[in-house]
């Protein structure tokens, strides 16, 4: 069983702010879930290599070019943000 | 003019020879969705305006005479977590309730370059977790064979789209299951394509090594034109390759008497309904009354597959999702509520966060930064990449023997709306025969093979890895026998 503590210290590392009655119903849930998880534990994997990829590939080189894109562009992905200033992205003050 | 059951082919034919123009097809698909959206419920967006101009275009073009390839005019549905230049993508989650798709995903530019028609854009689970369409944050889509029953998931609204025949073809994303699961659900054809057959740029992240855009369409020669124009190598996917053409396909004279299939003994056990089994026991009786060699295979890891792709799938997932911070794009909770106090940045992400997300898709980000948490990662994310090692020599081995793999789609058949929404691994276990194909990176296949009452099955073919030529020329054989 996952402890409370243990719940509140993932929602903090995932930067979920919680409620309390949810912590409480995702450590129900995790326990669950974590428990039916368990069962790879019972496969002999001393020998095996990991898959991280399916499909065999070599690495992928290109050129590490600057590529300006058009105004345009520059300007439709800055609309997204929810915050802005002078174009530039605008983010809470975080250096004192 | 009747929509239902047009396909790609028949839409060709009907333009070539005048007997309807691209933009009274698409008008009669728009009146089609008008119509039937209120009990279906398979769309999120529908672009009227985006549609009739490209249906216009196409009627420009056939005016001019010329020459039109299979795929000009054909109106088609996108999931929406498939990026449309210009057009809202939501990825079914709140926290991306109004963002607007700066630029086109490869497959839609490819599709664009066929000149399709683009309806509009499909529900989903929210960032296609979920086995149900039911974790989307905006409605429930419903099985267009029966009401009551879900359409699956996670590409329920695409899969509801083309079998209520409110588009001839749609695009659905597969992470354990998300395009064949709702394909069999709802009676049509749904291909995940091996891992890298398709670019995945402009697909919003689930889990990278799974993820795949595939199609789902009313019949196989449809879901075969689509793969076509959506494949390929992209430099802006480094993962995607090129398929040589015609590679593993099989000899141009087909035979089924050569086409030996495993049926995997693991997979007909526990869990599976009686009369799902029933349906595909016969499926395969009549594929082997026509003379292709069926033999028992082992894939003695299934057991461990669900749970090695929860950890992987989670993982991945909780590293993808740490995108959505309130700052560059998507909802902000500051800004949605002016009046709250948030004085820090950490307190901008968690609202934010806590705000935006849906229940399954924090369900999935803890478990994920659970797995790789220090101390842990040994015990969960490694050791699952390890069992995902077995799971995939165990396909190797069995592929040296067998061409194809034959399973069912689904261990139940469609269940009722809300029948699973609260226990998340009653809903897990909906995926318990697609997440293998994932965790190996194969092709696989969702085929309709019979019915329980009006609730369609589906067969699961699985292939060697870009062996889909091959799927489809047995696919074009079998849905034959099978509609006998």
């Amino acid at each position: 069983m996952i402890t409370k503590k243990e719940v509140q210290h993932v929602a903090k590392l995932a930067r979920l702010g919680l409620s309390e009655k949810e912590i409480e119903k995702r450590q129900k849930e995790l326990s669950v879930i974590l428990e039916y998880i368990d069962l790879l534990k019972e496969v002999d994997v001393s020998e095996i290599k990991p898959t991280f990829h399916s499909v065999l590939i070599e690495n992928v080189m290109r050129e590490d070019e600057a590529k300006r894109e058009s105004p345009q562009i520059i300007n439709k992905l800055l609309d997204e943000a929810p915050s802005k200033e002078e174009g530039y992205v605008k983010v809470k003050e975080i250096l004192k | 003019m009747e929509v239902e059951f047009l396909t790609i082919s028949k839409i060709h034919q009907g333009l070539l020879k005048k007997e309807f123009s691209a933009e009274e097809l698409t008008k009669a698909y728009l009146e089609k969705i008008k119509s039937n959206e209120e009990k279906l419920g398979a769309f999120l967006e529908v672009c009227e305006d985006l549609a009739l101009s490209q249906a216009r275009e196409v009627d420009e073009l056939i005016f001019q005479g010329r020459e039109i390839p299979l795929l000009v005019g054909v109106p088609c549905a996108i999931k929406d977590n498939i990026l449309v230049e210009g057009v809202k993508c939501t990825a079914g989650s709140k926290i991306l309730e109004n963002y607007v798709a700066p630029y086109d995903a490869t497959c839609i530019k490819k599709l664009k370059k066929e000149k399709v028609v683009i309806l509009g854009k499909t529900n989903l689970d929210e960032f296609a977790m979920g086995s149900s369409t039911e974790h989307s944050a905006f409605k429930i889509t419903r099985n267009p064979h029966d009401l009551e029953k879900v359409a699956g998931g996670s590409s329920g609204g695409s899969a509801a789209a083309v079998g209520g025949g409110e588009c001839c073809f749609s695009l659905g994303s597969d992470t354990g299951g998300s395009i064949r699961q709702p394909a069999a659900f709802c009676g049509v054809v749904g291909l995940k394509p091996t891992y890298g057959a398709v670019s995945r740029y402009g697909l919003i992240a689930f889990a990278s090594s799974l993820d795949q855009i595939g199609p789902i369409t009313k019949n196989v020669e449809d879901c075969e034109i689509v793969f076509n124009a959506i494949k390929g190598k992209d430099p802006r996917d480094s993962t995607s390759v090129e398929l040589k053409p015609n590679s593993q396909s099989l000899n141009s004279k087909f035979q089924i008497s050569k086409i030996r299939i495993g049926v995997p003994k693991e997979y007909f056990t526990e869990g599976i309904e009686p009369e799902v089994r029933k349906v595909i026991d016969g499926a395969i009786k009549k594929v082997e009354k026509e003379g292709a060699k069926i033999e028992e295979i082992s894939l003695p890891h299934t057991k461990y597959a669900l749970a090695c792709y929860y950890i992987v799938a989670t993982s991945e997932a909780s590293a993808n999702l740490a995108r959505y911070d309130g700052i560059r794009y998507g909802m902000s909770y500051e800004i949605s509520n002016l009046k709250s106090q948030i004085s820090n940045l950490m307190d901008v992400y968690l609202k934010t966060r806590g705000e935006g997300f849906g229940q399954e898709v924090k369900r999935r980000i803890m478990l994920g930064t659970y797995a790789l948490c220090a101390g842990y990662y040994e015990a969960y994310y490694l050791r699952a990449q390890k069992v995902r090692t077995l799971i995939k020599q165990d396909f190797e081995k069995n592929f040296e023997k067998v061409d194809f793999i034959f399973t069912p789609v689904s261990p139940f058949l469609p269940f009722k709306i809300g029948e699973k929404i609260d226990d998340p691994l009653k809903m897990y276990l909906s995926d318990i025969f697609t997440v293998s194909s994932n965790l190996a990176g194969l092709p696989a296949l969702s085929l309709p093979c019979g019915k329980v009452g009006v609730l369609p099955v589906g067969v699961q073919i699985i292939g060697k890895p870009f062996s889909e030529p091959a799927i489809f020329q047995l696919g074009k054989f079998l849905e034959k026998i099978f509609g006998k």
